[in-house]
């Protein structure tokens, strides 16, 4: 396996790519006699820049031709990237809005080239399955860092004021330095008021649910009505659960816990019923009573439901316990912190908390998610 | 009445107006809704009573009737639980009884949550079908961008309300858009996760066939793809449309309760004006569910049109 992928397979890039790749070329033509910087040296008579149009346009001339063996030629363009990229961020940090045409140029190039190579990527056959999922792990992580990569090169490099957009090495400092308060807000909202409210509210409306699956006249009843209230703005009862329990953790707890009970109670009702008629039958034949029914088979069949709902509610809950913090809370959580640092313009501090909460956010989904596969790994979603 | 007509579950004409009403679903609704009330107005004597019973022991009033202890309880002018009849006789003063434009009318409110609302979701929509169309032509956007949208939602975006609405007035953008920014971000995914899906649901006998009529990409999009994707448009804009009311109501919290439904539902829990909290909230459910209504006639009159209707 190895070693054929190592073979000179002859094949350039085709369509889309041979014009991104010859777009590269000539836009490293085009940046080297421009100036990157106000009164600074053109592109190629700077010491510093001079290196990231040359290897560009060198990968993408390879490409463009098909010269060599084609994966090592994917990666090379990959690493050559990687040394503009760490080229035009030390150059732009050295020049704080000073940034010129011959910058914006090898910028549009290195943005290509990094389409370039996730066109190339997504072309790679992978074989084994690992070797897919790998791939397609790789791909969204690569979006995300040129994202970043990009987001510090115009912040920089246009000087967009700190206040309304902070680069992200800026945001990192602040995450690194602040870590100890961004741990005491991750607690008092995700450990406290998140979590707890989530299992109370996620666990009673299971009871609930299997109640009202049992006596017909509640499902038609409250199905309808709990499909209503999903819909409904159910954060507006913070300022009123606030009134009620009080500025610490409870209040919101509470909020997450009425914001999370509906999806659960509906997608468990729905669940319990997607039984069939014929696998009940089944479990009439082995004269199975009402529980053992309940647990071999409508739990199991449920299970896609209610993971569901959980998904939903992993990130209904963290919006439901910031935003409740909105309307009052003890000197300490994230959603205060956001509101309190906005006020200071510590935009930075705001962006590390955010970066908390969708760190928390995909954490808790991705562990729902695993349990999801580990629970229900012979439903066809899951297998397929 | 046949054996066959109770099989098939129909109610039949032989048992009273009642049962058969209770057999429905409407019956067991509005039972469960009349429960929901009996327990709200227990709730509020039992929440009040305290309240209630302090202000008597300042009166010095001892031994009063229950009748009155119950009627008192029901009609403080700042409860820890309003009843429905209370937010009901609020929301009446409030939308019919003060002109459209007074600041205290929630018509005015529901008005400016209601723009912000709008223009968020369809900007949203508009964004969402957009991005479902790139991707589904471009296989890096799918690639790279598509787990991005997916986990975009993990995020809870609502956080970033407060500073997207503070720095952008900072910098002088002010009103509706800011405000319909966030419903924007809240609309986009559903939309575009449906049409995605909605998009790739043409099955592959009909794509061959476009082909077979050498149908260019921009023809097999607009004769193909986007008239099968109008039921999964649908049915993710009636969430979307939700999203935004919530996302426009959020957006109005941080701007220091100036206008709109969010501003009323802060300035209420500031001075303890439980009346007004409950009422705005009220209105805003009643709002949501007639948007979704709204998106359902649309769904129900298109769909038909079209000939796909179920």
């Amino acid at each position: 396996m190895s070693g054929a992928s190592l073979t000179f397979t002859g094949q350039g890039a085709v369509g889309v790519g041979r014009y991104l790749a010859w777009t590269i070329v000539a836009l490293a033509l085009f940046s080297l006699p421009q100036t990157a910087f106000t009164n600074g040296p053109s592109v190629i008579g700077s010491a510093d820049l001079m290196l990231a149009p040359i290897l560009l346009g060198g990968a993408a001339i390879m490409l463009a031709l098909g010269v060599g063996p084609r994966r090592l030629v994917d990666l090379a363009l990959l690493a050559v990237s990687v040394v503009a990229a760490i080229q035009l961020l030390r150059a732009v940090g050295a020049n704080y809005d000073k940034a010129e045409g011959g910058f914006w140029t090898l910028v549009a190039a290195l943005w290509l080239a990094s389409w370039l190579f996730v066109e190339r990527l997504s072309g790679w056959d992978a074989k084994s399955p690992t070797a897919k999922r790998a791939i397609g792990l790789l791909i969204p992580a690569l979006f995300g860092v040129w994202v970043l990569v990009l987001w510090q090169l115009f912040v920089v490099g246009f000087g967009v004021s700190p206040v309304l957009l902070p680069p992200p090495s800026a945001i990192g400092a602040r995450f690194a330095s602040s870590l100890p308060t961004l741990w005491a807000d991750f607690r008092q909202t995700f450990l406290k008021a998140v979590l707890i409210g989530y299992a109370i509210g996620c666990g009673s409306a299971f009871i609930v649910a299997i109640l009202v699956d049992k006596v017909d006249f509640l499902r038609r009843g409250l199905l309808p009505i709990g499909n209503l209230v999903s819909a409904l703005p159910i954060v507006g009862v913070a300022p009123i659960m606030v009134m009620w329990f009080g500025f610490d953790w409870p209040s919101k707890a509470a909020v997450v816990i009425i914001m999370t009970f509906f999806p659960m109670l509906v997608n468990t009702v729905t669940g319990l019923a997607s039984a069939d008629r014929m696998q009940r039958d089944l479990m009439t034949t082995y004269a199975a009573d009402y529980w053992q029914t309940l647990l071999k088979l409508r739990l199991p069949m449920a299970l896609p439901f209610i993971f569901n709902a959980l998904k939903i509610n992993s990130t209904l809950a963290l919006i439901g316990a910031i935003v409740a913090e909105f309307f009052g809370t003890p000197i300490v959580g994230m959603g205060f912190r956001i509101s309190t640092e906005v006020g200071r313009m510590n935009v930075d501090m705001v962006w590390a908390e955010i970066a908390v909460a969708a760190l928390a956010g995909s954490v808790f989904y991705g562990l729902v998610t695993l349990l999801e596969r580990v629970f229900t790994f012979w439903h066809p979603s899951v297998r397929g | 009445m046949t054996t066959e007509a109770m099989s098939h579950g129909g109610a039949p004409a032989s048992l009273s107006p009642f049962s058969r009403l209770m057999s429905g679903t409407a019956g067991p609704v509005i039972v469960v809704v009349a429960v929901i009330f009996a327990i709200w107005y227990l709730g509020a004597v039992l929440l009040n009573g305290q309240l209630q019973r302090d202000a008597y022991e300042r009166a010095g009033r001892e031994d009063v009737p229950l009748t009155e202890f119950i009627a008192d309880t029901l009609a403080q002018e700042r409860p820890l639980l309003p009843a429905p009849h209370q937010v009901a006789v609020e929301i009446w003063k409030t939308t019919a009884e003060k002109s459209v434009t007074s600041k205290r009318s929630l018509v005015y409110h529901s008005g400016i949550t209601l723009s912000s609302t709008l223009l968020g979701f369809l900007i949203g929509t508009a964004l969402g079908i957009g991005l479902a169309v790139l991707i589904v032509h471009s296989r890096v956007l799918d690639k790279s961008l598509m787990p991005w949208i997916i986990s975009s939602q993990t995020i809870p975006i609502l956080a970033i309300a407060p500073m997207i609405i503070v720095v952008l007035n900072a910098i002088g953008i002010t009103g509706t858009l800011p405000k319909a920014m966030i419903s924007t971000y809240l609309s986009f995914f559903p939309v575009a996760v449906g049409m995605v899906k909605g998009l790739r649901s043409p099955e592959f006998i009909q794509l061959d066939l476009m082909k077979t009529y050498s149908a260019s990409q921009g023809q097999t999009l607009m004769k193909l793809r986007l008239p099968s994707a109008a039921p999964f448009l649908f049915a993710s804009m009636k969430v979307a449309v939700a999203a935004s009311l919530v996302g426009a109501i959020v957006g109005e919290l941080p701007t220091g309760a100036v206008a709109g439904l969010g501003a009323r539902l802060l300035a209420g829990s500031y001075y303890g004006q439980t009346i007004q909290i409950w009422s705005a909230l009220i209105v805003a459910a009643v709002i949501a569910a007639s948007l979704v209504t709204i998106v359902g006639v649309f769904e129900r009159i298109v769909l038909k049109r079209m000939g796909m209707a179920q």
